[in-house]
């Protein structure tokens, strides 16, 4: 490869782990918003997501700031390695999350508290986006950026 | 671009559009709020509630409590300083929301004492032995009980007044009420009809003060 074509995918690997940065932030705001702005008061589900997204938002940031490259547009080498898993287990907590809202997983089984049940409907935009789903996007959206990060970098 | 002149300049936007998206969704829900206490201006105030104060004040403050919210407790006494220092032009509604557990049957007590003419008495006793009669956001009516003596009640009334269906009425109307005004937490607070959207000692007393100067 030449020098300008290794700057280019450099470019390109930056920017995609800079999108999983803005879905990371726009979650930790969002999901802030919704409970301490408008006071919904997330359910135990709610809270098991957002401690896997929050670190995210932590963690791209530095790894967009790699030790000795603050110049040039290179990202953390190692960044998939810490992140993915964070990163899947929050998607499995919002999958199960969804399956609860969409009463596919039975209520009597859903581990919330009586008074906070995690099936309430508690926003709804435009007639069918909720948080579960803005939950899973999210999630999604991070492992599917992560992982064509990966598959460019073994290139 | 530099890298980190789009990152920040992303940081700023997300706390710029944090702050942006509070300010807009708290003026719309004043504003929610204000015209759910316009349209429901009958639910603010109930003749059985209990008052203090001078009954012809031209301010009246009506002010949804729980006896085991620590914040209510706080502001009892800043509310009662708002009353002293404008003698005879405020008085206080006080209406029941007992929000947490087993406060219900607090409250009947303290309705019950009405009767007895000891209301200000035991809502002081109360909101002193708080901390004797709650656990862990639970109250503990059975401990309460314990604080009550010295106050001159006769307890065998009280103990029968707090299961009359009377009171019972009134503090369901209150909660419901409540529910109809918007109000989820305590201490929630009306002037004249208006409502304290904006919660704080000042705000409370910015509000009492221009009720007093609009009527005075």
């Amino acid at each position: 490869m030449t020098e300008d074509k290794i700057k280019t995918a450099e470019q390109q690997a930056w920017i995609l782990i800079f999108i999983c940065w803005l879905i990371a932030m726009a979650a930790l705001f969002g999901s802030l918003f919704m409970s301490e702005v408008m006071g919904l008061k997330p359910c135990l589900l709610c809270w098991w997501q957002r401690v896997f997204i929050y670190p995210l938002a932590i963690l791209f940031l530095v790894g967009l700031f790699p030790k000795g490259h603050t110049e040039g547009n290179k990202v953390d080498p190692s960044i998939v390695r810490y992140t993915l898993p964070l990163a899947l287990i929050g998607w499995g907590f919002a999958i199960y999350h969804a399956l609860i809202y969409y009463s596919i997983v039975p209520e009597a089984l859903q581990p919330c508290s009586e008074d906070l049940s995690c099936a309430q409907i508690n926003l709804q935009l435009m007639g069918f986006i909720n948080i579960p789903m803005l939950s899973i996007f999210a999630y999604s959206g991070i492992i599917g950026l992560l992982l064509i990060y990966r598959k460019r970098s073994f290139q | 671009m530099k890298k980190n002149i789009i990152v920040a300049a992303s940081g700023i936007f997300f706390v710029g559009l944090f702050v942006l998206a509070t300010t807009f969704y708290n003026k719309q829900q004043d504003e929610d709020l204000n015209r759910a206490s316009k349209d429901n201006i009958d639910n603010v105030q109930r003749d059985h509630s209990a008052i203090m104060g001078p009954l012809d004040a031209k301010v009246t403050i009506v002010e949804f409590f729980d006896p085991a919210c620590g914040t209510c407790n706080a502001f009892y006494p800043f509310v009662k300083k708002l009353m002293d220092d404008n003698p005879g032009k405020v008085n206080l509604v006080l209406r029941y929301l007992p929000l947490h557990q087993n406060s219900d049957v607090i409250v009947s007590i303290l309705e019950a004492s009405r009767l007895q003419d000891r209301f200000a008495e035991t809502l002081g006793r109360a909101y002193q032995s708080r901390e004797r009669w709650i656990e862990h956001h639970v109250a503990k009516p059975q401990k309460f009980w314990e604080q009550l003596a010295g106050l001159g009640l006769d307890m065998q009334k009280l103990n029968e007044d707090l299961q009359s269906p009377e009171t019972a009425r009134r503090i369901k109307l209150d909660m419901q009420d409540a529910q109809a005004l918007n109000v989820n937490k305590t201490p929630g607070f009306f002037v004249n009809g208006k409502r304290l959207t904006q919660f704080g000692y000042q705000q409370l007393q910015d509000l009492v003060e221009s009720e007093i100067a609009a009527n005075y």
